[in-house]
């Protein structure tokens, strides 16, 4: 027992924080995106934590699918903030507000 | 003060510095980079943890690929800093509470008997073993991994269709 | 003399790794002279002549020049990236020629193992990881330099080189499939590895089975390196210079050896996977083989010798005599039999090594270089099906062995 699992768990809710401060203070869109894999990536980090606490492979499997998942999910984010450049002509979110009553 | 806590303390540490670095960088590359320096110490924490294999894969695709592609995008959409403008105070309301929750699961993690019991557990180290673990995602998790391969391609023709240039 | 044996793993692997990046470093900067001198003979000319003997101290020159030429700064948008840049192509690079092995594991000093710094599980998969963080130095060094035919090279070149990764990747599976592990010692010699003979003369390596996947494979990796035909997005009649243009002198001469380590991880990469590593193609139980590199030297030594007294002239003959009397020392070093021995695995990487990356270096003075579209499709519509083709053809033959006869 040389780290204990709960150092780890302590650190992906600290890295979970700070990708919700991110995602709410920033205004570049491309770096709330950022802010979501941040997220995505404290969360992979507590799965592998837990696998290791219980000794199972079932929390690694899950932090594959994580992966695949935000690979797909950037590259479609991606696409869509090209889009929005292109119509926009800038990359902020408060400029996207054609919805706004 | 043994080597495998002194590494813990390090790429921890690098670790929660790229996250601000994310959040106070001025323009979007750092931050970029910054999340990239993120990814590769959660990747040398995924082996201390002994999972060898999502480590690699976590450099080969989060790393290697999908911030490669960040890095393009920020590249090609050459926007500039950003600017100063008005938010709403009530973020600073909902950080404060969000701080506040983060101290209480500490304190559970570490001071109560449940937290204990879940959180410091039996950990041999011994690394997670490849073998195993690719028997258990074609066995077990088969549905799953050939549903995710649809995904990706339903994520790759979005992607070529949403960036395509309208003639 | 305590230290040493109470901390055998730390002490060797310093050794090994100061060691190893001398040799590295070295065989870099002759690297440049063998491409330099091979691809002048193809154009029928001499290459390097005059600055050693034969031009063997060309690249101390050119480290000279390196080191003391102006470092040029252009007025960069962003500093760090730009000083950044060349060193993570630079460091990326030699860490990769960490996790290869150069002999087999069974020589070992205080029970280390010689010839690999690092020996991991999953060594294939690290090094593939290292590869696909490469691209980083490519792409920031192209955007930091604040002008556009760096930015479209670099934006080029990184494209290019993901998606060349690709079939890289998945033309190396095959080889997998046969092998059953990722550690590059159980790819050469494990149980599926390459060890043994078809018909008692055909040595059992990897590319016998798996043509296509090396062919795929190599292609891959010439373009992963940016290495002509592939190398558009650095060619100078193109786009000056490509990604490195605004650099100049230290950093140039990182970007420079950055690339040429990685065509050296990459053959290495090649000998592991498909041509044996360390095995010696003739069986162990002829014992001739084991004083083919000292006959090598020897023979070598002779044909300095003749040069010497023949063609060299001044100090040319001294410095040529002096290669000579190194090449004789070596060649009868290597003849004893316990030194023969020991370098018998080494002797053969490096000769599969210099094997392909004289075909590198042949490839470069021989083809024109493809246009960007004409690469892209073919890296994308070509190379990326015939590797998928390659992996289902192959995991259908070891579906079919294994249900045939169960192991």
């Amino acid at each position: 027992m040389i780290v204990p699992v709960s150092y780890y768990l302590v650190l992906s809710a600290i890295l979970f924080g700070l990708g919700v401060v991110a995602f709410v203070f920033k205004r570049n869109v491309i770096t709330i995106f950022m802010s979501i894999e941040l997220m995505l990536n404290a969360v992979n980090l507590a799965f592998v934590a837990f696998a290791r606490a219980h000794n199972q492979l079932d929390g690694l499997v899950f932090v594959f699918f994580v992966i695949v998942v935000a690979a797909a999910e950037a590259a479609v984010g991606l696409a869509i903030v090209i889009m929005l450049a292109r119509n926009r002509e800038s990359l902020n979110v408060e400029r996207v507000n054609l919805l706004k009553f | 003060m043994n080597l495998p806590l002194i590494v813990f303390f390090v790429f921890a540490l690098l670790a929660v510095a790229g996250a601000v670095m994310v959040i106070l960088a001025r323009e979007p590359i750092h931050s970029a980079l910054a999340l990239v320096l993120v990814m590769i110490s959660l990747a040398i924490l995924y082996l201390l943890l002994g999972a060898e294999f999502i480590a690699a894969v976590q450099i080969i695709v989060y790393a290697g690929a999908i911030m490669v592609l960040f890095v393009f995008v920020i590249m090609l959409l050459n926007m500039g800093v950003e600017e100063r403008t008005n938010f709403s105070k009530l973020a600073y309301v909902g950080v404060v509470g969000g701080f506040a929750l983060l101290f209480e699961i500490a304190h559970w993690l570490f001071h109560s008997a449940a937290g204990a019991a879940v959180a410091n557990g039996p950990a041999p180290a011994v690394a997670f073993s490849t073998v195993e673990l690719s028997q258990l995602l074609f066995k077990s998790y088969l549905f799953p991994f050939e549903a995710t391969s649809i995904l990706i391609l339903i994520a790759i023709l979005g992607a070529l269709v949403l960036a395509r240039k309208e003639e | 003399m305590e230290f040493i044996s109470q901390h055998p793993v730390l002490v060797v692997s310093i050794v090994k790794i100061a060691v190893l990046l001398f040799i590295v470093m070295t065989a870099l900067a002759y690297l440049t002279w063998l491409e330099r001198k091979v691809i002048a003979h193809i154009q029928s000319r001499w290459g390097p002549y005059y600055v050693g003997a034969h031009g063997l101290l060309q690249p101390l020159a050119d480290g000279i020049k390196f080191l003391f030429k102006e470092d040029v700064t252009p007025s960069v948008s962003d500093r760090l990236v730009y000083t950044l840049a060349p060193f993570l192509a630079l460091s990326l690079a030699l860490t990769a020629i960490a996790l290869i092995p150069f002999g087999p594991p069974s020589v070992t000093l205080l029970g280390q193992p010689v010839f690999v710094v690092s020996n991991i599980d999953i060594g294939l998969l690290f090094l593939f990881a290292i590869t696909s963080m490469g691209v980083y130095g490519v792409a920031l060094a192209g955007w930091s330099s604040n002008s556009k035919y760096p930015l479209m090279g670099g934006l080029r070149s990184s494209a290019q080189m993901i998606s060349y990764e690709v079939s890289l990747t998945i033309s190396v599976v095959g080889v997998l499939l046969l092998a059953g592990t990722l550690s590059f010692n159980g790819i050469i010699a494990g149980v599926h590895g390459q060890t043994g003979y078809w018909l008692h003369f055909i040595p059992k390596w990897n590319v016998f089975p798996q043509i296509v996947g090396f062919l795929c494979y190599l292609t891959a990796a010439i373009a992963e390196t940016n290495r002509v035909p592939f190398d558009l997005p650095e060619a100078e009649t193109e786009l000056v210079a490509g990604f490195h243009t605004e650099y100049s002198s230290f950093k140039f001469a990182m970007f420079f050896m950055a690339e040429y380590a990685n065509m050296i991880t990459v053959s290495c990469l090649a000998t592991i996977l498909f041509l044996g590593g360390w095995l010696s193609p003739f069986p162990d139980t002829w014992k001739w083989p084991l004083f083919l590199p000292g006959i090598g030297l020897i023979a070598l030594g002779i044909y300095c010798l003749i040069d010497t007294f023949t063609t060299m002239r001044g100090i040319a003959r001294l410095q040529f005599a002096v290669v000579t009397l190194l090449c004789l020392g070596g060649g009868a070093l290597c003849l004893i039999p316990a030194v023969a021995a020991v370098i018998q695995g080494v002797f053969w990487f490096t000769a599969k090594i210099l094997a392909i990356l004289f075909f590198y270096i042949w490839m470069r003075g021989t083809l024109p270089r493809f246009r960007y579209d004409q690469l892209m499709s073919f890296g994308w519509k070509l190379l990326l099906p015939v590797s998928l083709a390659n992996l289902v053809a192959t995991s259908a033959v070891v579906l079919y062995l294994l249900t045939k006869s169960p192991q």
